[in-house]
């Protein structure tokens, strides 16, 4: 490819090159197909699962629910101070990308980036409506007219539905679905799921219809990071240049046989590629390993009867090996190395660790705070009495019995509510939590006065029904010598 | 390098077109000291971003208060102000909050602590009415200080139902111009030549020696006498204090001022005589409410009185808590 050099003068600014990418088939491209089916209707299907949860909690099967502060993924409720599941999840999610990308390289780029999975729905439209590369190249230079216009918004229609879908779809993970839908219908919804639908739709419409690789190439923070993860036992998309170059047509080839390498220079990986580069210069930021480039060699090699892998997914050791006349390394040894597999390790570690405390979280909790303003009040008969806040959580998903008790303050007794002394002294409060929430209680504690100094003590808190649990907090009751 | 600037400018403009072997880009023409400039353009649309921030802040400008003038700022024609907002918001919260409002104004205050949404509403504003007007003298835990009440322990002057403390806020303590205020006086027994400073002696003991605090004396003795005919009127002839006259109780372990030898002393020979402002032309009623349901949740509240038993019976308020 040589660009004519600027006669005169030059640009600051590049025009974008529009990208026509040509349909490929082969079995990457059926992978592709695959996935994008797959996510898709993940993200378009999981909001409308059901999941019952009894008569107190939503049967949404994942729900987040931003006003209440839950967060349900089908069997597991995520209160908000149990956030390091999350924070833990995203962890994952963050080795995963390490480990998928110096195992197979831009993979996620590649195939799962919902970047690259809408833009693939986008230009199977273009495909539908427009043609292939070829129409649409012969659209794009026509001139406006009545055929064109036609086509035009035909095409941005479906893709303005497409998006629309998309940013609806988005708001159903943060309420019921199905009643959303209908207040979305009937217009009584809340403004910020319209704003958010807005907004969705608009970039939806915009990074999968106008932008594309434009965002993998300038805005996405992400081919700069996958730098420092590749090495050179990563596999990405390789154009072996030592089996191709110098490139020649089947013609040229045939009368000097061995002048030319086996790439006939017929520009179909280029013609094929979603983000318009060429791979034949190498590893690249364009690049986000989609390997249709690979698809589309391999099926003209088949055509003028030469082996296959002219473009592969190849490590950079292996390509060097194999210009020596080596053997490339076998696959699974590629993938399974140290850096791999400590990766591996560690993302698997912290999976475990989650399920581990998921599997032994307690569902009630119980957090007291002594009064601070005063700590200590002096009765008329010469006892001493704090106040505590005390915080009970019932995270499941029906009213609990719960009993609060003392432990320790030998002489003390409890009382709750507003009364400056207790009705009979009691060690021990029964409240009654309703289902999925917070109880806030204030309760008073006597002591005798005594020597006069502070003394530590438990509240205990155990579930009165059948399943029991419990748990138990450390206080203090202060007396006026410190 | 050194080459005349003129030389310079002419070189690069022959050398714009010159590109670069290994990366294939384009040369700027700028070279400095060898270092020489690649054209990697710019994506276009990274300039349009440009152009629509500029059109949007010009539009933000026209729209909203921007520009910092002398004395003001530009106003904006929409008219926006943070202040107004801030009223908007206030007005909404007004009128989201009037109904508790309401019910608060018209509530029989013996059956507040039954109704728990309303209490809490009135809790929560007698706090912030309490902050406001009285941890001056009360202090910010309501604890009081020698002189000014505790709110939070079991022990009142006057009072510790909800119409008590009601009463007590609206008409203060020893308020000459207010009819109902909470009046009582007691007198100077020294300062007035009623009792000589020996018999004040002996009546500090009896009191030291029925608040539990020292055993009982031949002065306490002496005391005993002087106290069934000077002070048991209004203490009580145990020392159980009188509610409708404010005289405190003088058998537990709670003073208003102190209970040592010196402080008693004082107390009895130049009297005390604290007051308190009559809050009902003060705050508008509702919050003398919230203030009553702040007061009486603080730890000390006590139960409405039943009708026939008066509410100073020192009986009711004996405590109850013994261990």
């Amino acid at each position: 490819m040589t660009a004519p050099a600027p006669s005169k003068g030059f640009s600051l600014y590049a025009k974008r090159e529009p990208v026509f990418p040509k349909a490929v088939t082969g079995k990457f491209r059926r992978l592709k197909w695959a996935i994008m089916a797959v996510t898709l209707t993940i993200y378009y299907v999981t909001p409308w699962l059901r999941w019952d949860r009894g008569a107190y909690a939503p049967d949404q099967a994942v729900l987040v629910d931003l006003a209440h502060r839950r967060f349900y993924m089908f069997g597991i409720e995520i209160w908000p101070h149990e956030f390091y599941y999350v924070a833990g999840l995203l962890i994952m999610a963050g080795i995963g990308l390490f480990l998928l990308t110096s195992a197979v390289g831009r993979a996620w780029c590649g195939y799962a980036c919902p970047q690259t999975v809408w833009t693939d729905l986008f230009q199977l439209i273009d495909r539908l409506v427009d043609g292939d590369r070829n129409a649409q190249f012969r659209l794009h230079a026509a001139p406006w007219g009545p055929g064109k216009i036609a086509r035009r918004l035909a095409k941005w229609s479906i893709w303005l539905l497409i998006s629309l879908a998309t940013g609806g779809a988005w708001v159903f993970y943060f309420a019921d679905a199905p009643m959303l839908a209908q207040q979305l219908w009937s217009g009584s919804a809340a403004p910020v799921a319209y704003s958010a639908i807005l907004v969705l739709t608009l970039t939806t419409f915009t990074f999968g219809g106008f932008m594309r690789e434009q965002v993998c190439i300038y805005m996405c923070p992400w081919p700069r990071i996958q730098t420092a993860m590749l090495d050179e036992k990563s596999l990405i998309v390789t154009y072996k240049d030592m089996r191709g170059e110098p490139r020649g047509s089947v013609k040229a080839a045939r009368a000097e046989p061995d002048k030319f390498g086996d790439c006939i220079d017929c520009d179909q990986c280029v013609a094929v590629c979603p983000t318009g580069i060429d791979i034949r210069d190498g590893a690249q930021v364009g690049c986000i390993t989609c390997a249709l480039c690979i698809d589309a060699c391999d099926a003209v090699m088949a055509q003028v009867g030469r082996p296959r892998g002219l473009i592969d997914y190849a490590t950079l050791a292996d390509a060097k090996v194999e210009q020596a006349g080596g053997k490339a390394a076998p696959l699974l040894k590629t993938i399974f190395r140290a850096r791999t597999l400590i990766y591996l390790g560690m993302w698997s570690a912290i999976g475990l660790g989650l399920l581990f405390t998921l599997g032994n979280r307690t569902r009630v909790d119980i957090s007291a705070a002594q009064e601070r303003n005063p700590r200590f009040v002096q009765l008329s008969a010469g006892d001493i009495r704090n106040a505590y806040s005390i915080n009970i959580s019932n995270m499941e998903s029906r009213p609990r019995q719960m009993r609060i008790a003392m432990e320790g303050l030998a002489g003390g007794h409890m009382w709750q509510g507003e009364s400056s002394t207790a009705a009979a002294p009691a060690r021990a409060v029964d409240v009654t939590v309703p289902a999925d929430s917070v109880a806030r209680l204030t309760v008073f504690v006597a002591a005798p006065y005594g020597n006069g100094h502070s003394e530590d003590f438990h509240f205990t808190l155990r579930a009165l029904d059948r399943e029991g649990g419990g748990d138990n907090h450390a206080v203090t009751f202060s007396r006026p010598m410190e | 390098m050194a080459k005349p600037a003129a030389s310079a400018r002419k070189r690069s403009v022959q050398q714009a077109n010159r590109r670069d072997e290994v990366t294939g880009t384009d040369f700027v023409g700028h070279e400095w000291d060898g270092i020489e400039e690649l054209n990697t353009p710019l994506p276009r649309w990274w300039l349009w971003a440009l152009y629509i921030s500029i059109a949007w802040g010009v539009v933000y400008v026209v729209l909203y208060p921007a520009w910092p003038m002398l004395h003001s700022a530009t106003s904006g024609t929409l008219g926006w102000t943070s202040r107004g907002q801030l009223a908007a918001e206030m007005d909404a919260e007004a009128a989201r909050r009037a109904p508790m409002v309401r019910a608060l104004a018209a509530v029989d205050l013996n059956a507040l602590p039954a109704n728990r949404e309303l209490m809490q509403f009135a809790v929560a504003g007698g706090a912030a009415a309490f902050r406001a007007n009285c941890v001056q003298c009360h202090g910010s835990g309501a604890t009081g200080t020698p002189g000014y009440a505790n709110l939070r322990d079991d022990d009142w002057l006057w009072g510790g139902d909800m119409n008590a403390i009601h009463f007590t806020i609206t008409n203060g303590i020893r308020n000459p111009d207010h009819p109902q205020t909470r009046m009582s006086l007691m007198p100077a027994f020294g300062r007035d030549g009623i009792l000589t400073a020996q018999q004040i002696d002996d009546v500090v003991s009896h009191v030291r020696v029925i608040s539990g605090q020292e055993r009982a004396s031949a002065s306490a003795a002496r005391g005993a006498v002087l106290f069934a005919e000077n002070c048991a009127v209004c203490h009580g002839p145990t020392g159980a204090g009188m509610r409708t006259v404010g005289a405190p109780r003088l058998t537990d372990r709670i003073w208003l001022y102190g209970g040592d030898r010196a402080t008693l002393t004082t107390s009895i020979a130049n009297s005390r005589r604290a007051v308190m402002p009559a809050w009902g032309g003060r705050l508008d009623p509702v919050t003398i409410n919230m203030l009553t349901a702040y007061v009486h949740s603080l730890g000390g509240g006590e139960a409405a009185p039943a009708p026939a038993a008066p509410a100073a019976a020192p009986a009711t308020n004996a405590p109850s808590n013994t261990p």
